[in-house]
């Protein structure tokens, strides 16, 4: 069971104070886009062996949503950051460089 | 014959004597006994038959390793199965029964497959039960069940009489075994001022070295013990706890641990488990290690020990396993065995040392002490029936040629030591195979990480490989203090200096003798519990079952309630041998938690009886349940289902509530709906891209029907929208929903239109709401006053607020019912004087509660869809005829684009229409309407299917909603749903609002 | 209003502490921007405190105000007082984007009173959280066992727990186990 911790209100819990939603910096596609940009968004996912962002939200405790950086497969926790960024900030890009030479995920590296 | 002796026992009270029984047979033993050391005081060898074959089996060890010794313990709401003796203290009135026998224990009838074992191999149940398929059901699994099996489960409808609770706790560094290693671990992590925590799986600390002997700076071991309990009790920073077990280590340094409250005082007051969920920083596992078997044939034999048991017994509870007691190694171990037994002035006729050359000075110290011994030599075979009564010895290098026959009546054996890696290995850690000591220890290399990525787990003492107590020391007070500097918290890395007697090098014995027969191998046993020979691990390698894994499941090797820590590393030398690879080729099986097994009411905790699970209960609740409310589970809320009165039928009961409803005056507690406050300049723009439909433009003072999707397309939620003031709205959802729905707005919010100025707040147990329905719905408000609900100043579809009877309330003009009705919002903390109130003056309407089954009646005549019913994840609103609540102009709204897509336009969707059966009676819940042809799996062909579908008092006659393949154009045309009885029922396809389809009655 | 009553109408037990639902209790629920000066001002003129800290509670008199996000506050007041204080709140923060509402019959209150340290293991049951590490001035929001809820210690010694009135009961039972006789864990303090 993992433990987290929110950037928001600070507290690092245990997994059953927060909520997993799913791959993170999803771009929306509305009304007007292809049929194969809205699969993508709608249905398409990453599910890689190694680094991750995800979506959490600390549902019993602040309330907030919150992005997560990690190892799928070490489990290893790279950081937790703003749910209010289209792309993870550069401190936690450096950190999993620091741990992942060469990773990528998507279009970040 | 096994005996208490007249003296020793360092862990009994020979002052206080205890009274128990063994299949009714009354026995005593002393204080800090367990019921396996009294036993054996008792004489009491043969404690149990074996799983398949029914064979007499006895106790084999002093710890959590035991396989046999399983018992049914305790009576009536405390009876427990496979409870094992060897770790279940003595206490007073304790009453145990063998099981897995019939008709009796000394007399079993199922022994007879044990003649019949060789027609009995591993995999035998999989080859001879396949056919004919039929007799599985009716003639192989019952008798397998019935010969089969361990204890019996406690009675279903017994309730167990005890409780449980859950504890978390968080610590720096966590160590597991308070044996010396762990104690040392302790002490070297607690000195430098980490916070620790300390567990034992028994009642006390030390583990064996107060037995195994040697000293500790200079003192006895065991009064090293005492100094080191003193010491770290004396810590505040320290915490410590017997008869606590340390039983699986999950991902993040978390922990269960498994307290023993009570087990040894049933009755008293508090838990009799704890189960503590720790998270700690650093574990430090020093669980031991635990001795292993010899492979020879008659191994099983009622009196064939662990040598490590046989000299518990004596040293630790004075009791002697037999008079003369010959001892089989490969190990110099062992030797300390034959050297307690003489202590007690008890024989050793022989110890036979497989080892060509012998031991070192433990085997010097015997040969002074009188005792013969053989080196190169084994058992060829264990003589007697229900118990031992000799050894058959022979070479060990040869195929087990009888030399000599010598008498005995127990034997005790060591194949060596395998460390207790388990924690180690639950969450990851890697193993390396010591060729050298013949076993697998912690790869301190490889171990399990954290959420930092760094290794959480470090090993000590014995299960980490080091054997000798002077290793042991040095090697425990290193990993202690290691844990804690990787916290920050520096000490020093020395500790205690143990000494003890040089051994010499042990010897890989996998088999005895080495090139044993098949007949030999045919009744040496490798795991106990499960009926597993030498003989079947072998026959599943020639099967094909390479892969260790495999063999496992095949043979079940390992798979009974010990988890094969006697069996496991026996067995998987024996499959290297017979697929000729070398042992880490094959690896060993998955180590997974619990360590030894742990009580269903620990991992259930306090959640049992009244908070097995929250129920949410409205204001009203007291009120509903002296109404002898039905009462109906609505996600966690409970709601009345109807109100029956005495001798009524909950038909009847719905029946009455609903013409009453119709005719004057219904009244409903509606305050389990979902109520969210969304307020801020951005929030009309926010709620239409919730909504399907136009939010922003509702007026203040006006309410409005909604409808929410989730980005799929999909029909997620209904309910009623009123503008509060310029920039508030309150959004009414399903019961189910306000939660959801909470969370699927701050969803939206936080994460994809965070630059919009708006928040939500959840206000649905703020406000107890009450649909007041009904033709004489207006009077009744009127007759409590305060505020003007007339047509003209509140018509339909409108809200108000002020004070009703003289509480501030909010009124909206709402109808799920099709009637006039007035949903009144009152605060909570006074719903329940309102509702009183609302009684009160109703009473000349003879105001009638309804339930949700009247409320669901109402609704499905008027045609209103009900998330749930209507809706299950697949239908978009456009399929319920909703597209009048579709905004056409909005670019966007969650859902949007997903009902773009080429499925959710095409003309063939199942669409919702009103369902008349012809002959009146009511359409089965969930029925299909068939079509023509069959589909590929020669199934019937289907063209829709019933949502809903009730009896209408108000019509008389069964009506029923549904989706039919583009139904609303084909009005009047009649389709057929078969029943599961074989008939079929056929329905005209109509208009889906059966009542008032003007809405003339909620319009006055 | 006399007809007010509380989810448990005060309901007590005893066990290794006291435990007692705590009645009526004013409560709202105040969303804001903690970092406009304009928001501080109000917060400090209508309440008398300031906003507080990530996780603190500010006590003054029988107002007190608790942390909940970054944008939350729970701001506890006499009950009868709770809707004149919305409106106060509103009124101060009219030219502010906020969110002030009553929330008062929405909770239930527990207060958990006796020994320290069996007040916080009593606690320890049923929550996932380091309570060696809690105290006074500290606000924790977190799951009680199957539900959600917050708590905070007025003083040493005592301890308040809020959660939704619909499952007050479920709370009330589950604290009364936890703090059964003979139970006590010997872990904390």
């Amino acid at each position: 069971m993992l433990t987290l911790t929110c950037p928001y209100c600070g507290v690092s819990g245990e997994e059953t104070e927060f909520h997993a939603g799913g791959e993170a910096h999803l771009k929306r596609f509305i009304s007007g886009s292809t049929d194969a940009e809205f699969d993508e968004y709608m249905f398409l996912r990453e599910n890689p062996k190694g680094v991750h962002f995800e979506r959490w939200r600390h549902v019993y405790g602040c309330g907030k949503w919150f992005h997560a950086a990690r190892d799928t497969n070490t489990l290893e926790v790279f950081g937790t950051y703003s749910a209010q960024v289209s792309e993870p900030p550069k401190e936690i890009k450096d950190k999993i460089s620091a741990k992942r030479p060469g990773w990528s995920w998507r279009n970040f590296k | 014959m096994s005996t208490r002796l007249s003296s020793g026992g360092r862990l009994v009270n020979r002052a206080k004597q205890v009274s128990f029984t063994f299949n009714g047979k009354r026995m005593t033993g002393f204080e800090g006994d367990t019921v396996a050391s009294a036993l054996l005081a008792n004489d009491q060898m043969l404690v149990g038959r074996s799983f398949k074959y029914h064979r007499p089996r006895g106790i084999v060890a002093s710890g959590v390793e035991e396989p046999n010794a399983l018992v049914n313990l305790g009576q009536g709401a405390r009876m427990e199965p496979n409870q094992r003796v060897t770790t279940t203290e003595l206490f007073d009135g304790l009453t145990a029964t063998s099981q897995n026998h019939w008709p009796s224990l000394e007399f079993d009838i199922g022994a007879v497959n044990t003649y019949l074992s060789r027609f009995l191999p591993a995999g035998f149940y999989y080859k001879m039960f396949m056919y004919p398929r039929a007799f599985w059901k009716h003639v192989y699994e019952p008798f397998i069940r019935q010969s089969a099996g361990l204890g019996k489960a406690p009675d279903a409808e017994t309730l167990d009489a005890d409780l449980y609770e859950h504890f978390h706790a968080y610590v720096d560094v966590l160590v597991v075994g308070g044996g010396v290693a762990g104690l040392q671990a302790a002490l070297s992590a607690g000195r430098a001022g980490a916070r620790v925590m300390l567990i034992e799986q028994t009642a006390h600390w030390g583990g064996r070295a107060p037995v195994d002997g040697g000293t500790i700076d200079g003192v006895a071991s065991a009064a090293w013990v005492e100094q080191a309990v003193a010491e770290l009790s004396g810590m505040e920073n320290v915490k410590m706890r017997l008869r606590c077990m340390g039983a699986g280590v999950y991902d993040h340094g978390y922990v269960l641990g498994y307290e023993r409250v009570n087990d040894h005082k049933p009755g008293a007051k508090g838990v009799r488990h704890r189960l503590w969920r720790i998270r700690a920083k650093r574990i430090v596992s020093a669980g031991g290690a635990i001795e292993r078997p010899l492979s020879f044939a008659g191994n099983d034999l009622p009196g064939v020990m662990l040598a490590s048991a046989v000299r518990d017994y004596i040293v630790d509870y004075g009791v002697s396993p037999g008079d003369r007691v010959v001892v089989v190694t490969n190990n110099d171990d062992a030797y300390r065995t034959a050297l307690a037994v003489k202590a007690a002035g008890l024989q050793v006729p022989v110890i036979l040392d497989a080892r060509p050359n012998g031991g070192g000075a433990l085997a010097e110290a015997a040969k002074k002490a009188g005792i013969r011994v053989e080196n190169g030599k084994g058992i060829a075979k264990v003589k007697g029936g229900k118990r031992v009564t000799g050894v058959a010895i022979c070479l060990q290098a040869g195929e087990g040629s009888v030399i000599e026959e010598i008498a005995c009546d127990a034997v005790a054996m060591s194949g060596g030591w395998s460390p207790v890696v388990h924690l180690w290995s639950h969450c990851g850690g890697k193993l390396l195979w010591d060729a050298e000591r013949a076993m697998f220890r912690p790869d301190g290399a490889k171990p399990p990480t954290d959420q930092d990525g760094e290794g959480f787990v470090v090993c000590a003492g014995n299960a980490n490989g080091a054997m000798t107590l002077d290793a042991v020391m040095a090697d425990a007070a290193l990993q202690g203090a290691g844990a804690a500097a990787e916290l920050g918290f520096k000490g020093a890395a020395a500790g205690a200096k143990g000494e003890t007697e040089a051994e010499a090098p042990m010897a890989a014995v996998w088999m005895m003798p080495q090139g044993a027969n098949i007949k030999l191998r045919m009744k040496s046993w490798l795991d106990y519990q499960n009926d597993v020979k030498v003989s079947d691990v072998q026959l599943a390698a020639r099967e094909g079952y390479e892969s260790v894994e495999h063999a496992k499941r095949y043979t079940t090797l390992g798979m009974a309630t010990d988890q094969g820590k006697l069996s496991n590393i026996n067995g998987l030398a024996i499959l290297s041998d017979a697929l000729n690879q070398p042992i880490p080729q094959t690896g060993t099986t998955t180590f997974r938690p619990p360590y030894t097994p742990i009580s269903m009411g620990a991992i259930g905790g306090a959640a049992r009886a009244e908070v097995f699970q929250p129920i949410r209960r409205t204001c009203l609740y007291d009120w509903h349940e002296a109404q002898n409310a039905y009462w109906e589970p609505v996600g966690q809320w409970r709601r009345p289902y109807c109100y029956p009165k005495a001798g009524e039928s909950h038909h009847d009961a719905v029946t009455r509530e609903i013409n009453q409803t119709r005719n004057s005056l219904g009244l409903l507690d509606a305050s389990t709906l979902g109520k969210l406050i969304v307020k801020g300049p951005d929030a009309g723009k926010f709620l239409d891209l919730m909504y399907t439909n136009m939010m922003s433009n509702l007026a203040v003072g006006k309410c409005r029907y909604g409808l929410m999707c989730n980005e799929n397309g999909f029909l997620s939620d209904d309910g009623v929208v009123a503008r509060m003031d310029e920039d508030t709205w309150l959004c009414h959802t399903t019961t189910g929903g306000a939660d959801r729905i909470h969370a699927h707005m701050e969803e939206w919010l936080q994460t994809e239109w965070w630059d919009l100025k708006v928040y939500v707040a959840n206000v649905t147990e703020q406000w107890a709401q009450f649909a007041v329905v009904g033709p004489n719905g207006r009077k009744v408000l009127e007759k409590l006053g305060g505020m003007d609900v007339s047509k003209e100043t509140l018509p339909f579809m409108q809200w108000a607020e002020g004070t009703l009877g003289g509480v501030k309330a909010r009124a909206f003009r709402i109808s799920f019912s099709g009637e006039l009705s007035y949903e009144i919002a009152v605060p909570a903390s006074e719903g329940r004087a309102f509702w009183d109130m609302l009684l009160k003056a109703g009473e000349e309407f003879g105001a009638t509660p309804y339930g949700t089954e009247a409320l669901h009646v109402l609704r499905a005549e008027k045609g209103f869809i009900m998330i749930g019913d209507e809706t299950d994840g697949t239908v978009i609103p456009q399929d319920l005829g909703l597209d009048w609540a579709i905004s056409k102009k909005k670019t966007d709204y969650i859902g949007k684009r997903g009902q773009e897509r080429i499925h959710m336009v095409r003309p063939d969707r199942w669409k919702l229409v009103g369902l008349e059966t012809l002959d009146g009676s009511v359409i089965p819940d969930g029925a299909y309407a068939v079509d023509e042809g069959k589909n590929a799996n020669g199934q019937r062909n289907t063209q829709g299917r019933v949502t809903s579908t009730y009896y209408s008092p108000t019509l008389g006659r069964g009506i029923a909603m549904g989706i039919v393949r583009d139904g609303p154009k084909r009005m009047g045309e009649v389709i057929e749903f078969p029943k599961t009885d074989g008939t079929s029922v056929k329905a005209r396809i109509v208009d889906p609002v059966f009542y008032d389809k003007e809405g003339a009655k909620q319009n006055v | 209003m006399s007809k007010a009553v509380s989810a448990l109408a005060g309901a007590k037990a005893s066990g290794l502490v006291a435990i007692e639902e705590r009645g009526l209790q004013g409560m709202i629920t105040l969303r804001g921007d903690f970092a406009s000066a304009a928001f501080k001002k109000a917060v400090k003129a209508v309440l008398g405190v300031d906003v507080p800290g990530q996780r603190a509670v500010a006590v003054q008199g029988e107002k007190a105000v608790a942390w909940m996000s970054p944008d939350e506050l729970l701001v506890m007041v006499p009950h009868g007082e709770a809707d004149a204080i919305v409106d106060a709140l509103s009124e101060a923060l009219k030219a502010e984007h906020h969110l002030a509402v009553n929330v008062s019959d929405a909770r239930a209150v527990f207060r958990l009173s006796g020994m320290d340290a069996l007040v916080r293991e009593v606690i320890a049951k049923v929550a996932p959280v380091d309570m060696a590490g809690f105290g006074p001035g500290q606000i924790r929001r977190t799951r009680i066992s199957q539900v959600a809820g917050a708590f905070w210690q007025p003083e040493a010694g005592v301890l308040d727990l809020v959660c939704f009135r619909s499952v007050a009961q479920y709370v009330f039972d589950l604290l009364k186990v936890s703090a059964m006789d003979g139970s006590e864990v010997g872990h904390l303090g």
